[in-house]
Order: structure tokens, then sequence, then C-alpha cells
């Protein structure tokens, strides 16, 4: 017997979805971010392990008692914060000390995240902006860098991660060089199999760049990350460092070298393609990609820092807005894209 | 696999939801039983309302005309069966409204034959005479929209029609009413197609049909006769196929104009079905009094495919086809575009292609409704290339206007293609549909 009508529900079209989801996305983005996570406690240890809890467990706990203040209820159910707080940790050199690690990661989701109104406004990738605080903030512990594979690294801990707070970092094991920092600043070339399969100095995520293109795939396989993004940077960095490295092979470093040094990869694959401060079409994005590609060579050939990726995306991300303003999917039975 | 093999036409975009169609299409279409008592709505098309030509009491035949139309853009009601006038008044409308019909109750002791009208011949009827029979006979648009078919037949003054497009994708899941009718009623669309090519003097005929029903398009092809300018096309299996800018885009590579009908290219699409239906109809000289109907989903006992007198309300029809307890929702149409319904009380009537019930595990709670993260699945989604992201917050910041101005929102045609994909589970479709209602509000003011 068919029901009395009170119990019929009423929804409007459509009644089935596609099951997927933001907190689905969001979770799948921290799988693929996984492997990286994993090479970087092998590569670093123990400091390794504690920066990337800390800086995850900060972002959280900052988002969490931010919502909690504004008398809503908690966001953390999206996952889109537990994103941002292990971006955010790849990011960082190892041994940098805990309380800045967390200072970061608190300006980082309440600056760049719950101010401009929470998931889906921020303008900026909160993960950078924590990070661009930092580099600003202590420009020497942010740029000091330990060399991977210590010997003890996974039963000491470098005592600058345990650095009392507005005390100076001591770094008391073998510090080294980024490949991009040797390249700059001692005109040094890394080995290429050391940079593509990461056995160098960078920042805790940042230097398995296989690993990093291995998530990267699945994202794309499941239909959760632009694809354009990163291969329109990959492409523009690739050519424009090419050209130079053709007219004057001495002076400027290879494109194969550019493309696996510093924070590029990580960058690329998973910092560029965030979907809230990236472009909405797929001319957009590849404009996007473009220009962040661009800006990387710009600053890391003549720039005064070694490395630009941070930057460019963050420039990048401002312009998005911009680009999704000119470009315009073409509507049906038109002629000109947007036009009326 | 043949479509890994032979890559079938499309359109860009679009989406690709569960079809659900196996628990239907190959159940042959059965005759329903009349009710006690039948609904007639006097609009069960756009335009205006048939005026009723019967009085309270009176007896009727099955297939006598009960309400003729009320001038070019309406179509005349035949009773759906033999019985007696119980009341003209107010009948319930899916809109939740009362609405002008007719109360039927069919006897249960006659013999429901069909009265006959004066059948018009193929070959010497003229262009104007068939298009005042396929008026006569009641026939709107089968598929859904319910517009009368006469109308888009005669193109306005300095155009003129040289396709015809026969519409058999049914891309909505669950549907299965066009794939039935194509498999038994093979000979009725050639001929209904006749009718239709004479009526608007084009020169060919293209079939379109999803990929999922190749038996189908099979059958079609080899039931062509000779004579007839009939070609079958398969297209990928893709929401919306069918709808009318996205067929005539995949079957002729051109795109009907912004604001314009398919006229303008020279183009006609009429439903399968509705072309059936003209082909039995007309050379009877008879009017639909009943429609091919799909009932399926979770909550249904006896899904398939009926043959249901025009006014059989749904609560009956659902009680014959043994409907479980726990049905939580039942909408018109397919799932994509369908109405849920707030009372069981309406009535079948010539738009309605199926109706699906499914039950509280097949809906699921609500889910949460996140923030837009701007992913861009709905651009990647909408079939006509609009921007529902951007659309979105329009409606949301109330910016109509520039919803209609700047980002062609009156194009929308509401597949929900986007909501369909939407992670944030944002009812894009629907703040579409509202938009759109004030915009034309605003601008008939």
């Amino acid at each position: 017997m068919p029901p009395p009508d009170k119990t019929l529900e009423i929804h409007t079209s459509p009644h089935i979805a596609s099951g997927t989801s933001v907190d689905i996305i969001m979770r799948n983005v921290v799988l693929a971010l996984l492997p990286a996570c994993a090479f970087a406690i092998y590569l670093f240890g123990l400091t390794a392990l504690l920066t990337l809890t800390a800086a995850t467990l900060s972002c959280l706990v900052t988002e969490h008692l931010l919502c909690r203040a504004r008398g809503g209820a908690s966001t953390l159910g999206d996952w889109s914060v537990a994103v941002t707080g292990l971006l955010y940790g790849l990011t960082l050199p190892p041994g940098l000390p805990l309380w800045m690690v967390v200072t970061g990661g608190v300006i980082g989701v309440g600056v760049g995240k719950f101010l401009f109104g929470g998931l889906g406004y921020n303008a900026f990738n909160p993960a950078l902006v924590g990070r661009a605080f930092l580099q600003a903030a202590f420009p020497v512990a942010m740029t000091t860098w330990y060399a991977p594979l210590g010997a003890d690294r996974f039963t000491s801990l470098p005592s600058s991660t345990l650095t009392f707070p507005f005390a100076s970092p001591v770094y008391d094991v073998v510090t080294g060089a980024t490949p991009l920092a040797a390249m700059k600043f001692d005109g040094e070339v890394t080995a290429a199999t050391e940079l593509v399969m990461g056995l160098t100095s960078g920042s805790t995520g940042e230097t398995g760049s296989l690993l990093i293109l291995l998530g990267g795939a699945y994202l794309v396989a499941r239909n959760m990350m632009n694809w354009r993004i990163p291969c329109a940077i990959f492409v523009t960095v690739f050519v424009i460092s090419g050209i130079f490295y053709l007219v004057d092979p001495i002076a400027y470093p290879s494109p194969v070298f550019m493309l696996f040094a510093g924070g590029l990869m990580l960058g690329a694959v998973f910092m560029a393609t965030d979907m809230v401060a990236s472009p909405l079409t797929g001319l957009g994005c590849v404009l996007y990609g473009a220009l962040i590609g661009a800006l990387v060579v710009v600053i890391r050939l003549w720039g005064g820092l070694p490395e630009g990726v941070m930057y460019a995306i963050l420039i990048a991300n401002a312009v998005s807005p911009h680009i999704d303003g000119l470009i315009q999917p073409r509507v049906y039975g038109t002629r000109k894209p947007g036009a009326r | 696999m043949s479509t890994f093999f032979h890559r079938h036409q499309s359109f860009g975009h679009g989406v690709h939801p569960p079809e659900s169609k196996a628990d239907t299409c190959r159940s042959k279409i059965r005759q329903f039983p009349f009710a006690p008592i039948l609904v007639i709505p006097l609009s069960q098309h756009m335009g205006k309302p048939a005026v009723p030509v019967v009085r309270q009491g009176e007896e009727v035949l099955r297939g006598q005309r009960i309400a003729k139309a009320d001038g070019f853009m309406s179509v005349p009601q035949h009773a759906p069966a033999t019985g007696i006038v119980r009341r003209l008044g107010l009948v319930p409308s899916i809109s939740g409204q009362m609405v002008p019909g007719i109360y039927l109750k069919p006897h249960p002791g006659s013999s429901q034959e069909t009265i006959e009208g004066e059948p018009c011949d193929l070959a010497t009827a003229s262009a104007d005479e068939i298009i005042t029979a396929i008026q006569s006979a009641g026939v709107v648009g089968l598929g859904g929209a319910a517009f009368p078919t006469h109308v888009k037949l005669q193109p306005p003054d300095g155009q003129s029609i040289d396709t015809l497009i026969i519409n058999g994708v049914e891309c909505e899941p669950y549907l299965t009413t066009d794939h039935r009718v194509m498999l038994e009623q093979t000979a009725d669309i050639h001929t209904g197609i006749r009718y239709l090519l004479k009526a608007t003097g084009a020169e060919r005929a293209i079939i379109g049909v999803e990929a999922n029903k190749l038996d189908a398009a099979d059958a079609l092809r080899a039931a062509v006769p000779a004579d007839l300018p009939v070609s079958v096309e398969v297209l990928e299996v893709k929401y919306p196929a069918g709808a009318e800018k996205m067929l005539i885009t995949v079957l002729l590579g051109r795109e009907v104009p912004s604001g314009g009908l398919p006229v303008e290219l020279g183009v006609v699409v009429v439903n399968v079905a509705t072309t059936a239906e003209i082909g039995r109809l007309l050379p009877h000289g008879r009017g639909i009094q009943e429609r091919v109907v799909t009932i399926s989903g979770g909550a249904v006992g006896r899904k398939g495919n009926y043959r249901i007198p025009i006014g059989t309300p749904l609560r009956f029809a659902l009680e014959q086809v043994e409907v479980s307890e726990d049905v939580s929702r039942v909408f018109l149409g397919g799932p994509m575009m369908g109405q849920a319904l707030s009372s069981l009380d309406i009535p079948i009537t010539k738009g309605t292609s199926g109706f699906v019930a499914f039950t509280a595990a097949q809906t699921g709670d609500r889910p949460n409704e996140y923030p837009c993260i701007r992913c861009g699945y709905c651009v990647d989604a909408c079939p006509i290339y609009l921007n529902p992201c951007e659309l979105g917050l329009l409606a949301k910041n109330a910016e109509y206007e520039q919803m209609a101005d700047d980002f062609h929102l009156m194009d929308c045609f509401e597949c929900g293609s986007c909501s369909y994909v939407c992670p944030s589970h944002i009812p894009l479709v629907q703040r579409f549909r509202l938009s759109k209602a004030i915009v034309r509000k605003r601008r008939a003011n």
C-alpha cells in the first residue's frame, strides 16, 4: 500500500548525486601526500616526523578553536585543514624549531584561511601564507638545511628542533646547502640521479619528486586534480630555462635541474592546484600554470633568493580571480566567449 | 564492448550517472487496468487549457473527445475510458495547486473498445490537414515537455524545415519507455515519420538513439522502408544527450543560437514516442487516451513498462505495481530532471514518461552542504558551457540581472548536471530555476 502523503519527502531534482564530496576529495589529497611524508621521515628522521606532526596539529587546533570562537560548528570534518597542515609541514626545513612551526601554522590558517572566510574563500594557499610569514620572520632558520640520511636521525633530535621560543636555534649536526643554493651561491651542480631520487638537502617533503608525481598521478586519475596546472608549470619552466641553457650552459642550470631541484614538484603538484585559489576553466589553468612557471624561472635565475616557487604561486593566486574574469567558457550558441 | 572499439558521436561536457535501466528495459509494455476513477486535467500541455464539451453525468465512450482545443496553442482531450462524467471541477496537480479537470468513472462492465474518428489518409492528406489531425489527436511532446506537437511543425514565416530529428535518446536514468516503444512499435514510428515528413516538408529524418539501446537502433534500421529517407544514428551514452540542443549538435554539428529555436537551423525535433503515437493514432482518427510509462525505483515491486490510461491516479498505479511501505520519495520523470511529488492523488498525464519511487535507503540522508571550493566540476559538466560556479555565487547574492546579462542564465535548460557533480552539494540547478523565474517576472513587468 502506498503511504499517506505526509511521509513523502520533497526534494528538488536531481534526485541522484555523483557521490563525490569535499571531504572525500580532501581525504584523497591527504592519502596522495602520504608517500612524500614517509619519504621525508626516511630522509630526515625524527625531526621530520615532529615537524609534520606539529605543523598539522597546529593547523587543526587553530581552525577548530577559531570556529568555536566564532560560535559556529567546527569545520575539521571537511578535511581541508588537514591538507593544509600536511602541505605546510612538507614545505618547512627539517630541524626548524617547533615553536616556529606552530607559529606559522597558526598564521597560515588564522590569517591565510579563517580571516578570508574559511574554506572556499581563501584567496591564497594557506599553507604558503604560513610559510611566507616564517620566511619573512625567521629568514636564517628558514634557510638552514640539514643533510639527508644522517646516521642518528632516528635516535636523536637536532637541538634546533626543540629550541625554546624566541631563543636563537643552535645547529649541531651537519648542515648542507640545497641544490638550488649550491647552484646559486657556489655554482655547484648536484648530480642528476641524486636530484631525481631526492637524496638531497631541502624542505622536509620537497625532495621526493617521484613520490610527489605518484601522488599527483593518483589524484589526476581520480579527477581530483587539474593536471593542466602542473603540466603548464613544467612545460613553461622547461622551455624558458631550456632556452637560457642552450644559450649559455655554464651560466644557467639545465632545464632538468630546474624541474627536479627545490620545491617545484611539490609546489606545482600540490600547492598550485589548490582548487580554491586556482582558476576554473581549462585555459585559465594553463595560463595560471604558465605564469607560475615563468615567475619561478625569473626568481631563481635573477632573483636574490635561490628558490621562488612559493612567491610565484602566491602571486599567481592573486591573479587567479582575474584570469577567471577574463576567460569564460564559450557558451553554447554564442559566437564569442562571453558574448552577450 | 562495442563502444570500446567504436567511438559513438557525442557532445562536449555532460555527466555519466548510473543508467539504472536494466530493471525495466527488457520488460515488455503491459496494459494497465482502469482505476475506479480517472482524473483528467484540462491542461496537460503547454499553452491554453482545453475546454470541456461534456456535462456532469454524461456517458462517454473511450476515445471520445471530452474537451476541445482552445485556439492554436492548445490541444483537445479524449476520454481514456468508457464511463460516466462524475464531475467537472478542480483536480490536484503536481504544482500543489488545484486545476480545472474532469473526473471520469469507467464502467466496469464495458468492453472498453475505442471509438474511431475520421482517419487521416497519408496518401491524400495535405500538410495542413496532417497538422490539423495531429492537433485533433491531442498530440503533445511525450518526452515530458508536453509542448503541442502541431505548433512546432509549423515554422514561422520565412523559415522552413529541411531536417526532422526523431529523439530516441532517452538519456534519463531509469526510464525505458522510448526504448520499449522503439522495439515494439517500430512500424508505428516509421508511419509517424511519414506523416511528419509530409507535414513539415522536411527532406530527411534522422533517428538518434543512445548506444545503450543498440537493439532498438538495429530494429529501427532493419524496418526502414526503402522509399523513406531515414537514417538511424547511435550516440555515446552520456547525459543529457537527449536534450534538444545536444542532439542537434551531435547529429548536425551545428549549434542552436542562444535564445533561438531549432527551426532557425531548419530542424524540428520530435520525441520517438510522440512519433509512434502519431503513426498509431492518425490512420484511425483516434486521440491520445493512454501512454507508455516506466515505473521503477527501489520501492517498486513490479518494475516495468505499462500502457496506462491518462488520468490514472498515481496512488492507484503504485498499488498495482506493489510499492513497498518504506517508499520515501516519488518523482515524475527521471531522477535528473523529475519533479518530486507531495501527493499521490495527482494523475498520470500526457507528459508523464515515467515515475520512480525511491526507498529511504536510496534517498539517504541529506548530505552536508559545504562552501563552493571552485573545483570546476560544474564548469566541466555543463553541456552548454555555462559557468555554474559563478552563476551559483551570483544567485546567492541575488545578482539576477548580472546572471542573465553576463552569464547566459536564460540559456540554462535545467538538466541538473551541475548539481549532480557538485562535491559541496550546492543545489545549483534549483538556484538557477528560481533565478530564471525571478528574471522572467521582472522582465514581464
